[in-house]
């Protein structure tokens, strides 16, 4: 969300926000059955950066963080709503000028007291460039950023933000170079972490047993193969640990974790294979989870090749989409851990939050008949073949390819209309999309950093966004987003963002394909296994034996 | 003898230049590998400039590989991604490559060697040809599909192993993955055994030796066995830096955290400094290896001399 | 016919390079014993060099091994070419509605996971699958004994050069090599594939042709002939050439196999060949996760790829067996 403007409306929490609530993290489910020191095992993929915080911006690391780590606010396990955790209140009157209040009883599982500083230092050190932090941008907002982050090469000229000041043990203020009223939402996200000094003054043994304030505590930690965490029995937040701890298992391949998982060598699989899903109803049963997540899988178009950006390109990109059976691949490929797309948000907003089922309307839905018919109309395919492009080192991308460029094949009666093109490797895909050199559609994928309908869309669709890595644009889509961030009602704001989606959908900016699940399994020694609206699992509350 | 290892170091020294250069270049082709590292959007560009440069990619590749070998010969690796240093990888990944080869080469020592002498004494016999057929047939299908039947049979329907290797890969758990590794050199050794036997039973000395009324395990294991082992030695022993470097499909499919894994996973995260580095070693312990087959070699047929 | 072990002209020849990984290791090992050229070496100096590939042919002619696969081989050709014969569909025309449906009527191998028909696919498949190994294998062995055979018969500077770059490349795992350099290939033809093959196989090649130019270069007739004034083309092309292949053919007919598993293995690590072409390696990988609940698209694949190989190998085999006089 890396310049975004700042919708200046109230998201649905910004009351809860606002009001000094009890965190609720949603545990408390009594200690019923379940023996709260057993430990239990889950699978993990090794995490591609240190495991800091700021600089943390993957899944994997992202699941020990939310265990060894509680910030300002915590996203519900459920919901996905923003609510208070080590945040007593945070206040403002102009939406820019913030003062936070951190609830006392809190220390780091060392002992060290949890306060306003913890809190300023760990920002301090996410934004300031020399420390490499991959998150920074999620500091950009605050005042002082450009000084501690020069984004235009220049020198850093200052080691800490100006916006941050403490002003008491508990209290300190944040002074946003903008107004942004839904800013205290976005802190829920694992950047914003406090940290303990342990950090700053020992870093490498920081780094090889990293220390936090969160429900578990690092036991033991092997990088690339293992870490094993433990309850921290003197966590002092509802959402205590219902079990003894968590030992994480590097996995290289998500099939092998799953032949684990059925050998009962493993407890908890939180990356079902596409190839096993067809197995889990006869391996599992009922112990087996598939739940709405704040994922979206799109087609995007490379608008700075001229081919795919001239008249009439509109239709063939209809043509397209209507030339892709969702139905069919989710059901069969996926067996419905994802589910169509009609719209280009995520069902986890809610329809209260954005989410609208059909806005896309017929276009996203098959009609090979149309779907010939609008491609010829537009001109035909660019070159006579469209290739998607994809890296093939991760997740299943490779099956849906297929089976998309088959449907697509299929419905314009052509073997060769299109075929998949992918990349060795993720990091050379990133490469060829950074360098702009994509010409055709190519595989996109959109995980929500926080639940709001403004994070589907600006980020990914807003002239030179961040990640709009198609390079639309549209002054149609950018002065409604502008609009909607202009708005003070939720209401209106979330109608303009959807009037900037119907812009989308008109010039089919890009193809929304499905939205994905969360799926995991698990061993019939656990119970009350929860994915959260980030498909990760809900460790604290799993309870074993 | 000693001015013959001098010399043979000798020329390892190009032969270790020129390789680790080569994986260098291969490595650097793939690209920037910086883009990687932040997920499905782009990195701020102050941050991924300041990370090039840390990890001194904003330098030239010859300069980067001075610099590189430079460090390597103080000890220094270098640093992968995620923050961990190289030789601390080594340090987790090299022992379980090490089990695994070591179960390996055992295969293919007692499960080659003995089909390869009953063979060899047996020529034209059907045990002859059904063994001669099965190393047809393991040579003919790819080990990965070899790896994933046996992991699905014995691991899953049967339940005899763990299907996936524990991160402390203790022997016993390493025993049906060093038989996929060695699978395809064990029908290797097996043939070259039974060659080389049945071709020294025919010869002088060993017509000699049955002449001479010696009992006939003597006459196997003292004259034929010992003359007939020096080309397979021979293979073994080179077999060894392979079996290190080759583990890649295996170890992806058992879950085993060695060198294969951390090569695989540098590979895709294109992190120059953990695959370079994991390569040098490999390198090394190719050319330590050869040198001592070739020593090896002397020792077992006394009619070889080192000038 | 006892011979003398010979003493290794160079110590180092006694190394029979694996660089090649595991699954490659081919007859590099054999290739030991090999050495030794099976020409006219002395053992009958009487007759003429073409006696050699006459004798092989008599024996060829009469091996059942050899006749089985060289007819498997011939069918393997014939339908790379024209695949059309005994397949009609398209290998690209796959209906998801059917996916991973077993055997049935006018689809005797069922359908992938994709819904493409596995039958139609496995025939297509032969193509690339030949066409890699025997491709791969004419460039290897170009290279390799044209490199290795300048090497072995003119020595010196040149000869230790070309040594230690042979050396290098043994010391890459064939494997590793393969991630790396063919991560970035975009290209959905078969050629990165099999320049990377031969990039990476030569050298096994090359160290073999050397070792055998070498000892033919010391035979009499060779001497002889130099002692006559014949210029250096003429000696390597007329008389040591002709002793000197058989080595290379056994070998190469070996390894050939070996490319065409190596293509599966390296689909199956995401770096082989790409879409839209057809190929073994590609439906193997594609399959293998689908084992439990579409094993026939597993099966046929690999146990064509696995008859192909084999087909190679027994041929390489046969020819050894026919071509080395130790054997006869």
């Amino acid at each position: 969300m890396r310049g975004a403007t700042h919708a200046k409306w109230a998201a649905c929490a910004a009351a809860a926000a606002l009001a000094a609530t009890a965190c609720g993290g949603g545990g408390g489910g009594g200690n019923g059955g379940g023996d709260s020191g057993a430990v239990l095992s889950s699978s993990w993929g090794d995490p591609q950066n240190p495991l800091e915080p700021a600089n943390t911006n993957e899944v994997q690391g992202g699941k020990v963080l939310d265990m060894i780590f509680r910030g300002l606010k915590r996203y519900d396990p459920e919901s996905g709503e923003a609510q208070n955790m080590l945040a007593e209140k945070i206040e403002t009157s102009d939406s820019q000028n913030f003062t936070v209040t951190v609830k006392d009883g809190w220390t780091f599982s060392n002992g060290e007291k949890v306060t306003a500083q913890s809190f300023v230092d760990a920002w301090n050190y996410g934004a300031s460039l020399k420390n490499n932090q991959r998150n920074a941008y999620f500091f950009a907002y605050i005042d002082g950023y450009e000084k501690a982050h020069p984004e235009d090469g220049g020198k850093q000229s200052a080691d800490t933000l100006s916006g941050l000041k403490v002003t008491g043990a508990r209290t300190f203020t944040i002074k946003l170079s903008q107004k942004f009223s839904t800013f205290p939402d976005t802190l829920g996200y694992p950047a914003f972490a406090p940290l303990p000094k342990a950090f700053f003054d020992d870093h490498d043994a920081w780094l090889k047993k990293p220390v936090g304030n969160g429900p578990y505590q690092v036991d033991n930690y092997t990088r690339g193969s293992q870490m094993s965490l433990r309850k921290w029995e003197q966590y002092p937040g509802d959402d205590k640990a219902q079990n003894g701890g968590v030992d994480l298992k590097v996995y290289t391949d998500n099939n092998t974790a799953y032949t684990d998982l059925m050998a009962g060598n493993l407890d908890l699989v939180d990356d079902v294979p596409a190839a096993q899903l067809k197995n889990v109803k006869n391996d599992l049963g009922d112990r087996y989870i598939n739940t709405p997540a704040g994922i979206i899988q799109t087609l995007a178009f490379p608008y700075y090749d001229d081919a795919w950006n001239k008249s009439g390109s509109e239709k063939v990109r209809k043509g397209l989409s209507m030339a892709i059976n969702r139905k069919q691949i989710t059901d069969t490929i996926f067996q419905q851990t994802r589910t169509p797309a009609t719209d280009w948000t995520s069902p986890v907003l809610g329809e209260d939050g954005g989410y609208k089922a059909g806005l896309c309307g017929e276009a996203c839905e098959y009609n090979a008949e149309e779907a010939k018919k609008l491609v010829k109309e537009g001109g035909g395919l660019p070159g006579g073949q469209v290739k998607i492009t994809y890296n093939a080192d991760t997740g299943s991308h490779k099956q849906w390819v297929d089976a998309v460029c088959n449907s697509i094949n299929n419905a314009l009666d052509n073997d060769k209309a299109c075929v998949g093109n992918p990349v060795g490797t993720f990091a050379d895909f990133r490469n060829q999309i950074t360098d702009r050199k994509m010409s055709g559609p190519f595989r996109s994928g959109w995980q929500m950093d926080y639940p709001l309908i403004q994070n589907f869309l600006q980020p990914l669709y807003y002239t030179n966004a961040s990640s709009n890595d198609g390079e639309y644009s549209s002054q149609k889509f950018d002065d409604l987003i502008d609009k909607a961030n202009g708005e003070t009602d939720t209401a209106a704001a979330i109608k303009s963002f959807q009037q900037a989606e119907e812009v989308l959908r008109d010039d089919m900016g890009a193809i929304p394909l499905w939205y994905q699940n969360g799926s995991a399994g698990y061993s019939d020694r656990l119970s009350n296994v929860k994915l959260n609206p980030f498909s990760v699992p809900v460790y604290n509350e799993i309870k074993v034996g | 003898m000693g001015r013959y290892v001098v010399r043979r170091l000798l020329q390892m020294i190009p032969v270790f230049i020129g390789a680790t250069l080569l994986i260098f270049l291969m490595v650097n082709v793939m690209g920037d590998p910086i883009a990687g590292l932040c997920g499905d959007r782009e990195c701020d560009p102050a941050t991924a400039a300041q990370l090039r440069h840390e990890f001194g990619l904003d330098q030239p590749v010859w300069r980067q590989y001075v610099t590189y070998m430079g460090n390597v010969f103080t000890g220094d690796f270098g640093t992968a991604f995620n923050g961990q240093p190289v030789t601390e990888l080594m340090g987790t990944a090299f022992p379980v490559t090490i089990r695994l080869t070591v179960v390996a080469i055992v295969f293919e020592i007692v499960v080659g060697i003995v089909l390869g002498v009953v063979t060899g004494l047996r020529r034209g016999r059907p045990v002859d040809t059904g063994v001669l057929l099965l190393t047809l047939v393991v040579i003919s299908v790819p080990t990965f599909v070899t790896g994933l039947l046996l992991q699905l049979l014995l691991g899953v329907k049967w339940g005899w192993i763990n299907p996936a290797v524990s991160s402390a890969a203790p022997l016993d758990e390493l025993i049906v993955p060093g038989l996929v590794l060695a699978s395809v050199s064990l029908a290797y050794v097996t043939r070259l055994t039974r060659t080389s036997i049945a071709e020294n039973r025919r010869s002088d000395y060993v017509r000699t030796a049955i002449a001479k009324g010696l009992p006939r395990h003597r006459v196997i294991t003292r004259h034929l066995l010992r003359n007939s082992l020096i080309p397979v030695v021979t293979f073994i022993g080179t077999d060894i830096g392979a079996l290190m470097g080759g583990a890649i499909v295996t170890e992806r499919i058992f879950n085993i955290h060695g060198v294969g894994y951390q090569l695989y996973q540098g590979i895709l995260r294109q992190n120059t400094q953990t695959v370079v580095g994991f390569v040098t070693v490999l390198v090394l312990v190719f050319l330590v290896a050869n040198l001592v087959v070739d020593l090896l070699y002397a020792v077992l047929d006394p009619r070889i001399r080192y000038a | 016919m006892p011979e003398p072990r010979q003493e290794p002209h160079e110590p180092e020849r006694a190394v029979a390079g694996t660089g090649m990984g595991a699954t490659m290791d081919l007859g590099t090992s054999e290739a030991a014993t090999l050495e030794q050229p099976p020409g006219p070496d002395g053992t009958n100096p009487h007759e003429r060099p073409r006696s050699l590939w006459t004798d092989a042919w008599h024996d060829l002619r009469r091996n059942p091994v050899f006749i089985i696969s060289a007819l498997v081989i011939l069918f393997l050709v014939v339908i790379s070419l024209w695949p059309s014969l005994i397949a009609s569909g398209s290998p690209l025309k796959c209906d998801l509605a059917k996916a991973q449906e077993g055997s049935q009527p006018g689809h005797p191998f069922g359908f992938n996971g994709q819904g493409c028909d596995v039958y139609t696919r496995t025939v297509y498949g032969a193509r690339t699958s030949v066409a890699v190994g025997i491709l791969a294998t004419l460039g290897v062995a170009l290279l390799g004994s044209v490199l290795g055979g300048l090497a072995g018969f003119f020595g010196g500077a040149g000869d230790a050069v070309l040594s230690r770059i042979t050396d290098v490349f043994f010391a890459i795992p064939v494997v590793l090599g393969g991630l790396v350099l063919l991560s970035v290939i975009t290209s959905n033809t078969v050629w990165p594939v099999i320049g990377f093959i031969v990039l990476l196989g030569w050298p096994q090649i090359s160290r073999i042709a050397r070792g055998s130019v070498i000892t033919a270069k010391q035979n009499d007739y060779v001497q002889a002939a130099r002692a006559l004034g014949a210029s250096n083309s003429r000696l390597l092309l007329r008389h040591i050439a002709p002793n000197a292949i058989a080595p290379v053919i056994v070998v190469a007919t070996i390894a050939l196999g070996t490319y065409i598993s190596l293509e599966a293995t390296l689909s199956f690590l995401g770096v082989g060949l790409k879409p839209p072409s057809v190929s073994w390696g590609i439906d193997i990988s594609a399959a293998a996760p689908y084992v439990r609940n579409a094993p026939h698209a597993l099966l046929w694949p690999s146990g064509a790829l696995a008859v192909t190989v084999l087909a190679f190998i027994m041929l390489g085999d046969a020819v050894r067996d026919a071509l080395d006089p130790k054997l006869r």
